[in-house]
């Protein structure tokens, strides 16, 4: 009895209008920002005592990391860019995650993304820059959209597991794009990094208006947006959600499982190729092997983190993008190594998987009359 | 807490910048205190490519007045772009070498256009006359020292068999195997050069597995062409193969086996380019030498070489530093018997032809595709 009052005390504090009604219908989202918030804080808490073993000040860490990932509006535009791609990438992970489908091939579908979307350009010298780029996104989207339906298609009905083959055909992505980038669709003159042509200064999508951040943040915000209203907030969504739940009571409520799984993992490829065709068309300008640069292996850390909720990787591919920016000035300023930023990604993976035990556990936050 | 002095550090750190920026466009003189940035694509103690320009970095570093910033590990994506940016916006500095091939375009090309008093120093040789004034790009004719290279592995070989593990089969690389085997050739007529790509810059499984199957085939001496040469060199010591090394200068990992090896010299370099900005001169946009130009040098011969061969190597070696010693004279054939340069042809070091090389020299086993 007296914890709970003193639970109740804690909470008021928190939100001043707490009464147990309140709690009753918010208590999940609270629990929603406080878990994964308190995860992090204790896993910047771990990072510091780390840092602070190999003789710096996790102070100067904690400023650094801030100043470099948030700290002015040059470090905001370099933490945008960098996460620009990660939500494209993550939703690759996210989305098949509600039908319980673990995918961990989005880097294979950015590559066949941006593949496609240099050939669609490529094939269109006349066209005039909008229908380019409107081909290329078209091209993008399909081109990473049936190369993730390839897992989808080799777990519905042929029962291979959906995670290793999706890792594996990042593989073979990978191989396909040096291969034609080296031989059918290098551009001559690229003599000692082999490359396509490019897709010409006109056709590139350029950045958004007062900012060094290119509009590929807009595609990701409005996809993930788009995601996160298809799972919710239609009837596909609560039948891939209730198909995730429970296979076997979705067919039994006539689901047809199989055109569900398709059409998600479409939709999740389309993502990542999507992000492909960004960086194609916004960054390198024509393919070639800089694209592999693992955005879609840090897409997979992106939706864990985010609990494959598709409005939650929005936030948290800004948190990792700004820890990357940061990472930089952590090397310059502090002389910490390049891999730190990798064990700090590290701790936070681990501290947001052992938070989940908490969901549901947090006594005051169950609204108890 | 120090964040005053910190954020007070940066002020002035972009004063200084902004009055640099002037200085260097305007007058080419240093100021007071000048930053410089470089900017490496794997870490910095690769014992390759990336070690030898941090060795570069580390001869400024003993110079007064100058400051170098350091960053590892990043991609040929925006990535760059931002990292330039931020040495720029938060660390002041007004020279940069982005050190990665494939930052120039369109990395280095769009941050130049965009700070056009700042300079950009990039090594690769990619500069045209259509590539901004204060981009510039530099390179070795490291083939030079791969010819002595080949010298000293043809007279070290017992079974006449040599073994390059090499990256890609562009250009550049095929011009390294090439020279070396020529080199070979000279003290060996009958050596053969047996090349296997391993397909990427740093794939160490497959450089080890590469290093094997050669040392298995009967090869006794090794050279390499990839970032990281440590995976080769360690994996034929302990096999009781003779190694030649790159990049840098590998003899502390494997002292016996150690012959000798074809190193870049930045840390010659480098201290001339500030001197020339010191001085109010302009550094060519393109700038390339070899041995002669203390560009490019030969590591000093292991305990291993015979008395003749280092005779015959340091007899080329004057050669090269006192005229134009030409590696590339006709007659020469490919290894399928074609007549790739005719005889009484001379292709020189800055020979145009030269750097679409796109064939393996009469005595190289293996294939360009």
């Amino acid at each position: 009895m007296t914890t709970d009052t003193a639970d109740s005390a804690a909470a008021a504090a928190i939100a001043p209008a707490a009464d147990p009604s309140f709690l009753q219908r918010h208590g999940q989202a609270i629990e929603y920002v406080l878990i994964p918030g308190a995860a992090l804080a204790g896993a910047l808490v771990v990072f510091g005592i780390f840092v602070a073993l190999f003789g710096k000040n996790p102070l100067d860490l904690y400023f650094y990391m801030y100043y470099g990932a948030f700290g002015t509006w040059f470090s905001w535009q370099n933490t945008l860019a960098r996460a620009a791609p990660l939500i494209l990438t993550a939703l690759c992970t996210a989305l098949p995650a509600q039908l319980g489908m673990v995918i961990i091939g989005g880097e294979g579908a950015l590559l066949i993304g941006a593949l496609a979307a240099t050939s669609a350009a490529l094939a269109l010298p006349w066209a005039p820059p909008l229908a380019v780029q409107f081909a290329m996104v078209i091209a993008g989207i399909i081109g990473g959209g049936l190369w993730i339906m390839l897992a989808g298609a080799l777990r519905q009905y042929r029962g291979v597991n959906e995670t290793i083959s999706s890792l594996l055909l990042v593989y073979i992505a990978l191989a396909i794009l040096n291969h034609l980038v080296e031989g059918p669709m290098r551009d001559p003159a690229s003599l000692n990094k082999p490359s396509t042509r490019e897709i010409g200064a006109a056709n590139m999508i350029g950045t958004i208006p007062g900012t060094d951040v290119h509009w590929g943040l807009v595609f990701g915000l409005v996809a993930a947006a788009a995601a996160y209203i298809l799972i919710y907030h239609t009837t596909f969504g609560f039948a891939a959600r209730v198909a995730g739940g429970n296979i076997r009571a979705a067919r039994i409520v006539g689901l047809s499982v199989g055109k569900l799984i398709m059409t998600i993992c479409f939709l999740a490829g389309g993502a990542a190729g999507l992000a492909g065709m960004i960086e194609v068309a916004a960054v390198q300008g024509r393919t070639n092997a800089n694209l592999a640069a693992g955005y879609g292996f840090t897409g997979i850390l992106v939706a864990f983190l985010a609990r494959q909720n598709p409005l939650a990787v929005i936030p948290v591919a800004i948190l990792l993008g700004g820890i990357s920016a940061s990472g930089g000035l952590l090397q310059r300023r502090l002389g910490l190594p390049d891999a730190s930023v990798l064990v700090l990604q590290g701790i936070i993976f681990v501290f947001v998987l052992a938070s989940d035990a908490l969901y549901g556990r947090i006594g005051f936050l169950k609204g108890k009359g | 807490m120090d964040f005053g002095r910190i954020s007070r550090r940066h002020l002035l750190q972009g004063g200084a910048a902004l009055t640099l920026g002037t200085a260097l466009g305007a007058r080419g003189a240093l100021a007071a205190e000048t930053t410089i940035g470089f900017i490496y694509v794997g870490s910095r103690d690769d014992y390759g490519y990336n070690q030898a320009h941090a060795q570069g970095a580390a001869a400024l570093k003993k110079l007064p007045g100058l400051k170098v910033v350091e960053e590892e590990k990043v991609p040929e994506t925006d990535a760059v772009e931002k990292t330039m940016e931020s040495m720029i916006n938060l660390d002041g500095a007004s020279l940069l070498f982005p050190t990665s091939f494939g930052y120039y375009n369109p990395h280095v090309l769009k941050m130049a256009q965009k700070y056009p008093k700042l300079r950009f120093q990039h090594c690769g040789g990619l500069w045209s006359d259509k590539d901004p004034k204060n981009a510039g790009s530099y390179f070795g004719y490291i083939d030079e020292a791969q010819y002595i290279s080949g010298i000293v592995a043809g007279y070290s070989t017992k079974s006449g068999k040599l073994g390059f593990v090499a990256a890609k089969p562009i250009p550049q690389v095929l011009r390294n195997i090439n020279a070396f085997t020529l080199g070979a050739k000279l003290a060996n007529p009958k050596a053969t050069t047996q090349v296997i790509f391993t397909g990427d810059w740093s794939m160490p499984v497959k450089e080890a597995e590469a290093t094997n199957s050669l040392i298995d085939q009967g090869v006794d001496v090794l050279t390499c062409h990839v970032d990281g040469p440590k995976t080769m060199v360690e994996n034929a010591a302990r096999r009781g193969a003779m190694v030649c090394g790159y990049h840098v200068n590998q003899s502390p990992l494997a002292p016996k086996a150690y012959l000798t090896g074809a190193e870049w010299n930045w840390e010659a370099l480098y201290p001339k380019f500030v001197k020339m900005i010191a001085a109010g001169e302009t550094i060519p946009n393109f700038y390339r030498g070899g041995l002669k130009d203390e560009i490019v040098k030969v590591s000093p011969y292991g305990e291993a070489v015979s008395e003749e061969a280092r005779k015959h190597a340091d007899e080329v070696k004057s050669k090269f530093m006192s005229s134009d010693f030409v590696i590339f004279k006709g007659p020469i054939s490919d290894n399928k018997g074609k007549v790739v340069i005719a005889a009484g042809t001379d292709r020189g070091q800055k020979d145009a032809e030269l750097e679409k090389m796109d064939y393996l020299v009469d005595g190289v086993i293996g294939a360009t595709s």
